[in-house]
């Protein structure tokens, strides 16, 4: 019924569209585009029931009540007494928000570190002469190459000596700067016209006023995708803090709600919940942020 | 890069000599220590038997003999080379269907487009957890296959079971990401050859298969290499599936599961764990080589 609900205004509006409209609406005609775009709502429908249903499923779980049957056949997909009270009970079993605050002071820490050094690097790489640039990116294009499962014992012996295991720094650290997005800016850095740079130079100012007057502003697009994918990354990593931190009050989300889950398996309200804290804030920036980062996706992969 | 800048950045760089560094510092600094020093690290210590307390001695090839009789290895490599082949398949084909299903602007199309995007945001953690609850036994998938009458299925008691939803889920994260990469690369491809088969009578099957496949046909290359590397590389849906051990008997062990696994903790073997470590990474090379080698092959 919804799908007639959506499909039924569309032709009016696609109608409008044809002539710059792909394929589809060229090809087939006025007599088809009814039934085919039926078709195309009913297959939308079906996929995102299958990427987004689970999401909502444990959003459910999650509010179902303790007297609830989470286990009833055939399921009941809507909580008969919906509460908040799980999300208390996590509370009360792991310290849920300091985990959170971790991982928000990680992925905090990431985008600053991240933005401000691939930046730099970026610019050094695409606008600097000197001698040893090339020697320069070849040591980042081979960093981004070199796979981190393969390195993972070797950074944790290196954060050892260090001095900096178990600590959110030595979580932060390896991926500071990561070499992808020092790449991503120097593309970026390298399609603005050199004229500019010049007129400046003309004019007195010196590199830095040249980077952070002229360039910085230019790559705003490239330098908001990096942040974003900066935030996600560290947000939700899972091999290297499971790794780097052994002290449960130190954990990151990723690794506390791993740790909830293996205690208290039995009770799925509470990993529901936890999970639904956990995924909730991304689910919500990526909601403001799409625009940016499906250019950025698409812009990575046509790049390599 | 284009040549009427070179007197400006000549005279720039003689003004001030040091401050390329100093730009570059940052980044090159943490890449260093934390890559490129491990990398080498890597392949020293696996040369060695050093522990994570102890110094280690050069042992010359013995770890890498050691690895040939041990069970648990081959399992590792059995399982992440089967994620490979179960996996890369499905994530060729299937996201450039979906991609040619949400290419079209129609009413609403943006919401589905990131909607289908959303396992890729979810952290693996959140990922697993919820197919953990939804294969369990008593989970909302064997409660609808009993609902149907199939019964329940032990998806994540049985070996080969857990390796197969492990996949499944795997699959199902990476959906929306390739679907994107092929929606900028289906957006490169002319219109008018499209119009002209049709002029000429292929049907929609016939199009798909001989205009627009052979005009993403590297974007698939990519895809098959970024996902073959990955694949092979599988660790969190594993362990957070089948737990730390690895499954029933650790039968679901994965290569880098078996390398976090020994290469961590007070007695953590560093120099066999850094061998294993070093047969991922030939892998993986070997992997990309392939499929680049595919990409010629077929293009010539």
């Amino acid at each position: 019924m919804s799908v007639l609900d959506r499909a039924r205004p569309a032709p009016g509006r696609a109608a409008a569209r044809t002539p710059r409209g792909p394929r589809f609406a060229d090809e087939h005609g006025r007599r088809l585009r009814g039934w085919e775009l039926a078709l195309r709502y009913l297959l939308l429908l079906a996929v995102l029931a299958l990427t987004v249903g689970p999401f909502l499923w444990q959003l459910s779980t999650s509010l179902k009540g303790p007297t609830e049957d989470i286990y009833s056949s055939p399921p009941s997909f809507l909580p008969g007494h919906p509460t908040l009270h799980n999300y208390e009970r996590v509370a009360e079993t792991i310290p849920v928000w300091d985990y959170a605050l971790n991982s928000l002071k990680v992925a905090g820490a990431n985008v600053v570190t991240n933005c401000v050094g691939s930046a730099l690097a970026g610019y050094a790489l695409a606008r600097l002469r000197y001698r040893g640039r090339k020697a320069a990116t070849l040591v980042f294009v081979l960093a981004m190459l070199v796979p981190v499962e393969g390195i993972i014992i070797a950074q944790f012996t290196t954060m050892r000596e260090l001095g900096l295991n178990n600590t959110l720094i030595g979580v932060v650290l390896p991926g500071c700067v990561s070499a992808l997005n020092v790449l991503l800016m120097r593309n970026a850095f390298l399609s603005l016209p050199h004229e500019i740079d010049e007129a400046a130079y003309v004019d007195g100012a010196d590199v830095w006023q040249r980077f952070l007057r002229i360039a910085l502003p230019s790559v705003k697009g490239t330098l908001a995708v990096v942040a974003i994918f900066a935030f996600m990354g560290a947000w939700d990593d899972f091999l290297w803090p499971l790794i780097v931190l052994s002290d449960p009050s130190r954990f990151t989300l990723t690794i506390g709600l791993n740790y909830l889950h293996g205690t208290f398996a039995n009770d799925e309200r509470l990993v529901a919940a936890g999970t639904i804290i956990a995924v909730a804030p991304l689910i919500a920036l990526f909601a403001c942020l799409q625009r940016y980062f499906f250019r950025g996706v698409g812009e990575g992969a046509v790049k390599g | 890069m284009a040549s009427p800048t070179a007197p400006a950045t000549t005279r720039i760089r003689r003004q001030l000599p040091t401050s390329p560094w100093l730009f570059a510092a940052p980044g090159l600094l943490i890449v260093g220590v934390f890559i490129l020093y491990p990398f080498l690290s890597t392949l020293v210590n696996s040369f060695t038997d050093r522990r994570t307390l102890l110094p280690g001695r050069f042992v010359g090839l013995a770890n890498f003999r050691e690895l040939l009789h041990d069970d648990m290895f081959w399992i590792g490599l059995r399982n992440s080379c089967l994620y490979v082949l179960g996996v890369v398949p499905a994530l060729v084909v299937l996201p450039l269907l979906l991609a040619l299903l949400v290419r079209k602007n129609i009413p609403g199309i943006t919401f589905f487009r990131s909607a289908f995007y959303t396992p890729v945001v979810a952290s693996i953690v959140v990922v697993g957890l919820i197919w953990v609850w939804l294969l369990d036994e008593r989970g909302l998938v064997n409660a609808l296959l009993e609902a149907v009458g199939v019964g329940r299925v032990g998806f994540l008691s049985d070996q080969w079971l857990l390796l197969m939803s492990a996949m499944a889920v795997t699959v199902w994260k990476g959906l929306g990401y390739y679907m994107i990469i092929y929606l900028a690369a289906l957006a490169n491809v002319p219109r008018e050859l499209h119009e002209a088969a049709a002029v000429d009578g292929a049907g929609a099957l016939r199009r798909f298969l001989s205009v627009t496949v052979p005009a993403v046909r590297s974007t698939m290359v990519l895809v098959g290499a970024l996902s073959s590397v990955a694949a092979f590389k599988v660790f969190s849906e594993v362990y957070l599936m089948a737990g730390p051990s690895g499954g029933p008997a650790g039968e679901d062990t994965t290569l880098v599961m078996l390398v976090q696994r020994t290469g961590t903790g007070l007695t953590g073997r560093v120099g066999y764990a850094s061998a294993l470590s070093v047969v991922v990474f030939a892998v993986t090379v070997a992997l990309m080589l392939l499929v680049l080698r595919a990409d010629r092959k077929d293009a010539s």
